[in-house]
């Protein structure tokens, strides 16, 4: 039937959104908020991200333009950051304004710059594939109950 | 459920992800939520606007007042320091933990909070359904003892009589 090759489909996405490290044992703890009462709870709180990370991210880019750099201001900009991203499992996402935040500590402006381009791909590339996973979710009907990926 | 089941929680946090997160959290395990965004709003609503709470729940790192800060305002009001408070960071230092359980607070969360740490919470609630509980019991029990009593009595009545 084709919704259960949707399923499928939409399971697979899924398990290769952590397979690939984007995501980790967080978001299994959002699905696992989801319920009858909540159906998009997990896209709603993604959306919510999405919306504070892009404005998080101009500051930080802002900042990142100004010269010299204040890194106490860089670093506490991307600790607030780093937390939400930890807060939806954003695996790939985390690590890279970890490692921002040890170039900042360091004073190393190279590193910071170089680090924030990847970040921002990073964060680019999560929304495209979280919003695929969500549309395809949508379409193929009511989520299967959240497993750990194996 | 019935309301006088659910205890109230005061959640303080600058983040909006983790506002909702939480939120989330300790409705799933039936908890009365409200949310704020920052330590003052937090104040505000629990001098001026009378809210009355069994826990709060706070951020530690956020702009203006901190955590911390909030934490000492709280435990230093004769009105508001019997409310417990636990702390939330996403940085685990030991400086911190200790700085804010020496000030009172009852546990300190590492972000990014789980269905279990919220579990471990309820500990730390005032449960306003114990209060009832056992004054229920107590009529109940009451009712047994009058009941116990006045069957003694009509059974020393009718030993008297019988004899």
């Amino acid at each position: 039937m084709e919704r259960t090759h949707m399923r499928r489909q939409v399971g697979l996405m899924r398990q290769s959104l952590f397979t690939q490290g984007f995501l980790d044992e967080q978001f299994i703890q959002l699905e696992e908020l989801q319920d009858d009462a909540n159906p998009n709870f997990v896209e709603e709180i993604a959306t919510l991200y999405y919306c504070d990370s892009s404005k998080s991210l101009q500051t930080i880019e802002q900042a990142l333009e100004k010269t010299p750099h204040d890194f106490n201001k860089l670093d506490n900009h991307m600790h607030q950051f780093k937390g939400s991203s930890s807060s939806i499992g954003a695996k790939k996402v985390k690590d890279e304004c970890q490692q921002f935040r040890e170039y900042c500590k360091a004073g190393n402006r190279e590193g910071c710059m170089r680090t924030f381009q990847l970040l921002k791909k990073e964060h680019a590339t999560l929304k495209k594939k979280l919003e695929a996973y969500f549309q395809m979710a949508r379409q193929a009907g009511p989520l299967e109950t959240a497993s750990r990926p194996k | 459920m019935s309301n006088f089941e659910e205890a109230h929680v005061l959640v303080v946090d600058d983040s909006s992800v983790d506002r909702r997160l939480i939120e989330r959290l300790l409705r799933v395990s039936s908890c009365k939520v409200t949310v704020v965004d920052s330590g003052l709003k937090a104040l505000q609503l629990l001098g001026v606007d009378g809210l009355k709470v069994d826990l709060i729940i706070t951020d530690y790192s956020m702009p203006g007042m901190t955590g911390y800060e909030l934490l000492k305002k709280i435990k230093k009001s004769s009105k508001f320091k019997e409310i417990s408070v636990v702390i939330m960071s996403s940085e685990n230092v030991l400086q911190r933990i200790d700085r804010c359980l020496e000030e009172g607070a009852k546990d300190f969360i590492l972000k990014p909070v789980k269905l279990a740490d919220v579990k471990k919470l309820k500990n730390y609630m005032k449960k306003p359904s114990t209060t009832r509980f056992n004054y229920f019991c107590c009529i109940y029990y009451y009712i047994f003892f009058l009941f116990f009593l006045s069957f003694f009595l009509f059974f020393c009545v009718f030993v008297c009589l019988s004899q």
